[in-house]
């Protein structure tokens, strides 16, 4: 009786294995086949796009690269913009969520409480909803077309803040604290030099994100930069779109797509352990 | 946890720095955010808009702004499209993640390639959505990769026109949605569904319980919060649902403004400098998000015992977050 029963389990164990793998394989496949479609066009000639898909790639990568460099959207200038965006968001919104952080961590006062649960409060509010007074102001205090409105908001991070206060509840031992007071450390000094290394796994993680929120951004750009050299990528992506795209090269659209796509998609590949882990990181240990 | 720095009450000087560290975001906060949402506000009570080149406004016009939104009907055709583009991704989004999850969870499965795979479902969800919206419109577009595929192994006789069809468009916006957020919504449950007891399962176990017994009786009933939290967060991105359609349609939500989202009409009304109707539609999201937000979370936490719900909140927020 019992022996039937573990074989049937076994079975069905089995079984149950075999449908995952034929649903993860799926869903892999669901995945990744968009962006070997954009490689293999990446790689062929307008002529060869016209005449309809292949699964080989084409010898024109660089020609189309070539062509999409010298052409008429300045998308290098448009990446490096993007690239000092996102990479000046990252860093002062990782360094001041960690000080706010740290502000509700490590001292006691009395409107401590009232503004943890602020904080928790407006994270659900969505950004676009005060967009108009937002560019209005931009407006008045002749900050449009600067990258200003698009890097100092990034300090105030209600979702950084928490992640990093959490981080902090399981992993700042406040003994260490009160060590470097008594050995007479200024509090900016036990933050930078004390807290700040402590807290570099959760920095890291939460500069990934920042980064890649801040690099995807779409909505807030457009609404803010007019000028064609200030242009991030996204904008000259739906720009693309904008445009009468039938009368372009193909080669030189999908070449573009992939210039947007594909440096991601390395920089992930090269990162994902902190990414993937990240995600669910920080509480784990409590 | 903060122990010592109560012990340390003779120190208590030090803690006025817990002010200072606090200015950098309570100043961005206010000039970034607060103000600009106050004024968002305001301004959805006065008529100012551009004629042309003549500006009209502002003046003071009460609600009548609302009024026109709503009257206008358009409100309501929009706010239907992206609730059904959301759930057509939402639904098979959250279907996929729990039955992925229980599987790379699940002892018994032993799968392998795990990491692979989550690197490989997680992916889509760091690609610039403007980017992939834009890549999905050439590959289905009329004489895109897709429809010569098609063409090529004779599924289809003429080249299909996915971008004129009501539902093909809905259909490839969900689509995209569910991509880029799936692998996100898996690593969340599998974070949710590990953190229960091991001993339920291995009790159920030795009682017989079949893997579906075990999924739904156990599992699904102790990931209730962290349900609820995926829920209420893609609810509200739904709601916020703008690269994809926008660059997809161009910004017109075609074919007939049926995947028009309530985020394009806001920007269209920004970029005509319709700062009335703007002003009024954005106070209206804010009122929809927060009654999603409240209802989402009632309903589900009907049946918790009174008093359970801010346990239940707190407890979310830390998972989530986790």
């Amino acid at each position: 009786m019992s022996n039937k029963k573990t074989a049937k389990n076994t079975n069905s164990v089995h079984g149950r294995r075999a449908v995952a793998y034929i649903v993860l394989i799926l869903l892999t496949f669901l995945c990744l086949v968009w962006f070997y479609v954009l490689f293999i066009n990446a790689t062929r000639s307008n002529a060869q796009l016209k005449s309809g898909f292949t699964p080989f790639p084409g010898k024109y990568l660089l020609r189309n690269l070539r062509n999409l460099f010298n052409g008429p959207t300045p998308v290098i200038r448009g990446m490096l913009n993007s690239l000092v965006i996102a990479g000046c968001s990252a860093v002062l919104s990782v360094y001041f969520s960690t000080m706010t952080a740290f502000a509700i961590h490590g001292y006691e006062f009395r409107a401590k409480r009232l503004i943890f649960t602020f904080i928790l409060m407006i994270m659900m509010i969505p950004t676009q909803v005060s967009a108009l007074g937002f560019i209005r102001l931009m407006g008045k205090m002749k900050l449009t077309d600067t990258y200003i409105p698009l890097i100092l908001p990034s300090i105030a991070a209600p979702v950084t803040f928490f992640y990093m206060k959490q981080y902090m509840d399981a992993n700042l031992p406040a003994s260490l604290i009160e060590a470097a007071r008594i050995d007479g450390a200024g509090e900016l000094k036990i933050f930078n030099t004390i807290v700040l290394p402590l807290m570099k796994p959760a920095i890291a993680v939460q500069a990934i994100f920042t980064f890649v929120a801040s690099w995807n951004n779409y909505f807030t750009p457009n609404l803010i930069i007019n000028s064609k050299m200030k242009k991030t990528l996204p904008i000259l992506l739906a720009e693309l779109r904008n445009s009468d795209w039938k009368t372009f090269d193909m080669g030189q659209v999908y070449a573009m797509i992939a210039f947007a796509i594909f440096p991601v998609i390395v920089v992930y590949l090269l990162l994902s352990r902190y990414i993937v882990g990240g995600v669910t990181a920080g509480g784990v240990k409590e | 946890m903060n122990k010592t720095v109560h012990k340390s009450n003779h120190l208590n000087k030090h803690n006025r720095w817990g002010y200072y560290f606090l200015i950098p975001f309570v100043v961005i906060f206010v000039v970034f955010q607060l103000v600009p949402l106050i004024s968002t506000i305001y301004n959805s009570f006065f008529e100012n808009y551009m004629s042309g080149l003549k500006q009209v406004g502002p003046r003071f016009v009460g609600f009548a702004n609302f009024k026109a939104l709503i009257s206008s009907g358009d409100l309501f055709v929009y706010f239907k499209n992206t609730m059904i583009m959301w759930a057509l991704g939402f639904v098979p989004q959250i279907l996929v993640s729990l039955l992925l999850g229980a599987w790379f969870t699940d002892p018994a499965l032993r799968l392998k390639g795990q990491r692979f795979f989550k690197t490989v479902i997680y992916l889509p969800n760091l690609i610039m959505a403007s980017a992939f919206s834009m890549l999905f419109f050439t590959l289905f577009s009329d004489s895109g990769p897709v429809n010569s595929i098609l063409l090529q192994i004779g599924v289809l006789s003429k080249a299909f026109k996915f971008m004129s069809n009501v539902w093909s468009v809905r259909g490839l916006v969900a689509m995209m949605n569910f991509l880029m957020w799936f692998g996100n919504t898996t690593i969340l449950l599998m974070a949710g569904m590990m953190g229960i007891d091991q001993s339920l399962f291995e009790a159920a176990e030795v009682d017989g319980a079949s893997a579906r017994q075990i999924f739904f009786r156990i599992t699904l009933p102790l990931l209730r919060p962290i349900l609820i939290y995926v829920m209420i967060t893609s609810l509200i991105g739904g709601l916020q649902m703008f690269d994809v359609p926008q660059v997809l349609t161009n910004g017109k939500g075609d074919p007939m403004r049926s995947s028009m989202t309530l985020i394009m009409y806001l920007n269209k009304h920004l970029f005509s400098k319709n700062y009335g109707m703007a002003g009024a539609l954005s106070v209206i999201l804010l009122i929809i998000t927060g009654i999603l937000s409240i209802i989402v979370f009632r309903v589900s936490a009907a049946d918790e015992v009174r008093g359970g719900r801010h346990r239940d909140r707190d407890k979310l927020v830390k998972e989530e977050e986790s």
